[in-house]
């Protein structure tokens, strides 16, 4: 820090030109709109091919697409509607249940019983969660953590679905190409569908809502409804990806409950920078080959990992996404006071 | 008579676990979700100082519920100061810490169930029919002690006062020259002074296993949630009803239906009154 100076944030000439319309007309500025958007859709898109020599860490892309949807349903739900889930593992485990008992009894294919896991799972998480909708901040993020516990707890005392073990057998995909690219196709699809969403009409009212639910409630529209939806977009990804992983590991068990697939996409979000949900993708980017990488620790392992965590939230708090776009889009310079 | 007697024992482990985390809550709003973590870090700390340093019982005691206060202030000075007021870092950044510490005593080879730290009195009493150890009476005897000091320790001294000052209003409390830094570190020092507490007291019950810090965690949570976070007195009133609730299940249903019940409670009070049975905070802050 220098004494007498101050550090001075201006948007770069090119962001300026290319917020307006006529940034159409020039092929620098879109491809200075487009070029973020471009790496991560190629890099993703690439990545099966690339991978396609290390077949371990092809199994890894598919987890981090599993962990991109699950951190994209927090960052929706905590920065864009207002509601801090903290039971992300309820959709997973949910949707992997779903996708299990739908393969088993009808015996369809993957590409089946997916998207109708998805669905109905979304449906059946809407529906446990409504109680829950009128509560805020920090009582419903306990609540829904508290979720995935109690599922856990139920199925282990009633012994449904196979009780501990489980269900095995569920279907697996033949082909692995079509296995990583209808995964990495559908996140992108959400992910940008949902970017799109926020900012279309019902994505104004969802935005209201969280600034301040009692002037859009003042306005006549009716808050409870608009949060269901929301919920069930949120639910859609998780259940998707709960399913995806039930046929990915032929398998749907007590651990899809289990804490992970909460903590780890949040942590995600925050180190990825929220309220983009382009961020929480980055965070999931990152963070799921970091823990695999990490592995060579052995046992050391969730120590380090959390560690890591522990000094990007400490040193960058604001996220990396946030850090990363000030630096493209703006200038800095000293001035003095 | 056996119900009421275990019941009360339970209740008061319950408040043993849980009033540390919601005291740092209370005063600071600083959630620890290192709480469990501390917990069995103090009670592998007393265990190595009495079997690998050789330290008679009461000192290992002593210096282990130190440093539990040392890691509380330590967390506090290094990683909380820097993210406080953004609520989600918080939460993460604590249960990460927490996460490391456990784990690393799991990577130490701390597993099993072969450490043990000694009772305070060896022998059963009969109260009516009914056996009972001295050692669960030493859990309800140390609850009563803590919960007596703390309430003097806040209505009688200076610095008691301040804490309770920093509780009720920070920026007036700020106003008059209290620090809200110190305050929280003092806190920290406290709520995990008494997690190590309570290691201390409950672990003779059985043995020192890693997973107990993540349930620790989960009960400290529950207790916190049902009377509502940051009351005191509702804390000890909902460790009284989960105690008797969990036990009540264990007797009449089985064993395993005791963690559906204890999360049924939750979820049902987080419902119906969010706040808790006695919370402070306004009705139109936790629902619309």
């Amino acid at each position: 820090m220098k004494s007498g100076l101050r550090k001075e944030r201006i948007d770069r000439g090119i962001k300026v030109r290319s917020d307006g319309i006529y940034a159409l007309s020039s092929w620098r500025e879109i491809s200075f709109l487009m070029a973020p958007r471009m790496l991560l859709v190629c890099g993703l898109l690439l990545a099966p091919l690339i991978l396609h020599f290390f077949p371990y860490w092809q199994k890894v892309l598919l987890i981090v697409c599993i962990y991109a949807l699950l951190s994209m349903a927090f960052d929706f739900l905590a920065n864009y509607v207002g509601l801090v889930c903290l039971g992300g593992s309820f959709f997973v485990g949910v949707g992997g249940y779903g996708a299990a008992l739908l393969s088993k009894s009808l015996h369809c294919s993957p590409f089946i019983s997916i998207p109708l896991a998805a669905v109905g799972g979304a449906c059946f998480c809407t529906l446990a969660l409504l109680p829950c909708l009128p509560l805020r901040g920090v009582y419903f993020a306990i609540v829904t953590l508290m979720y995935p516990l109690f599922m856990t707890r139920i199925i282990e005392a009633f012994e449904l679905f196979g009780g501990t073990n489980g269900m095995m057998d569920v279907a697996g995909f033949a082909n692995p190409w079509l296995e990583q690219y209808f995964l990495i196709i559908a996140t992108l699809v959400f992910l940008f569908a949902l970017r799109r969403l926020a900012v279309e009409d019902v994505g104004l009212v969802i935005k209201g809502i969280k600034d301040n639910d009692q002037s859009v409630k003042a306005s006549g529209i009716n808050i409870t409804f608009i949060k269901a939806q929301a919920i069930f977009y949120a639910s859609l990804l998780g259940c998707f990806a709960g399913a995806y992983l039930a046929h990915i590991y032929m398998w749907a068990g007590l651990s899809m409950f289990a804490l992970d697939f909460s903590i780890i996409p949040i942590a995600a979000t925050v180190v990825g920078g929220g309220g983009s949900l382009l961020g929480a993708v980055l965070g999931a980017i990152l963070l799921v080959p970091l823990s695999e990488a990490l592995r060579a620790f052995g046992p050391l392992r969730i120590v380090s990992y959390s560690l890591i965590l522990t000094a990007v939230i400490v040193v960058k708090g604001e996220g990396l996404l946030n850090y990363l776009s000030r630096k493209y889009n703006q200038f800095e310079r000293w001035k003095e006071i | 008579m056996e119900i009421l007697l275990y019941g009360l024992v339970n209740s008061f482990k319950l408040i043993l676990i849980a009033f540390g985390f919601t005291l740092v809550y209370g005063i600071s709003r600083l959630p620890n979700f290192a709480h469990g973590a501390i917990f069995v870090f103090t009670g592998f700390v007393a265990w190595i100082m009495m079997h690998k340093l050789n330290l008679p019982y009461y000192p290992a005691a002593l210096l282990s519920l130190a440093s539990a206060a040392l890691v509380g202030v330590l967390i506090y000075q290094f990683i909380l100061k820097r993210i406080r007021g953004m609520n989600m870092n918080e939460i993460i950044a604590t249960y990460a810490i927490g996460v490391a510490l456990i784990e690393t005593f799991r990577w130490l080879g701390f597993r099993g169930t072969t450490f043990t730290l000694p009772v305070f009195f060896e022998g059963v009493a009969f109260i009516g029919d009914v056996p009972i150890d001295y050692q669960r009476l030493m859990v309800i005897g140390v609850g009563v002690v803590m919960l007596a000091a703390v309430w003097i320790f806040t209505k009688f001294t200076r610095t008691g006062l301040a804490l309770r000052g920093i509780a009720q209003d920070e920026r007036a409390a700020m106003m008059l020259g209290i620090d809200s830094d110190l305050t929280a570190t003092l806190a920290m020092a406290l709520g995990s002074a008494m997690s190590g507490l309570a290691a201390l007291v409950i672990f003779p019950l059985g043995s020192i296993v890693v997973e107990a810090g993540y349930n620790t965690l989960i009960f400290a949570l529950a207790v916190c949630m049902v009377g509502g976070i940051g009351s005191w007195g509702g804390t000890v009133l909902a460790a009284f009803v989960l105690g008797f609730l969990q036990v009540i299940t264990v007797t009449y249903l089985a064993t395993h239906f005791q963690m559906v019940v204890t999360l049924a409670a939750i979820i049902a009070t987080l419902i119906l009154r969010p706040s808790g049975l006695f919370g402070k905070h306004k009705e139109l802050e936790e629902r619309v």
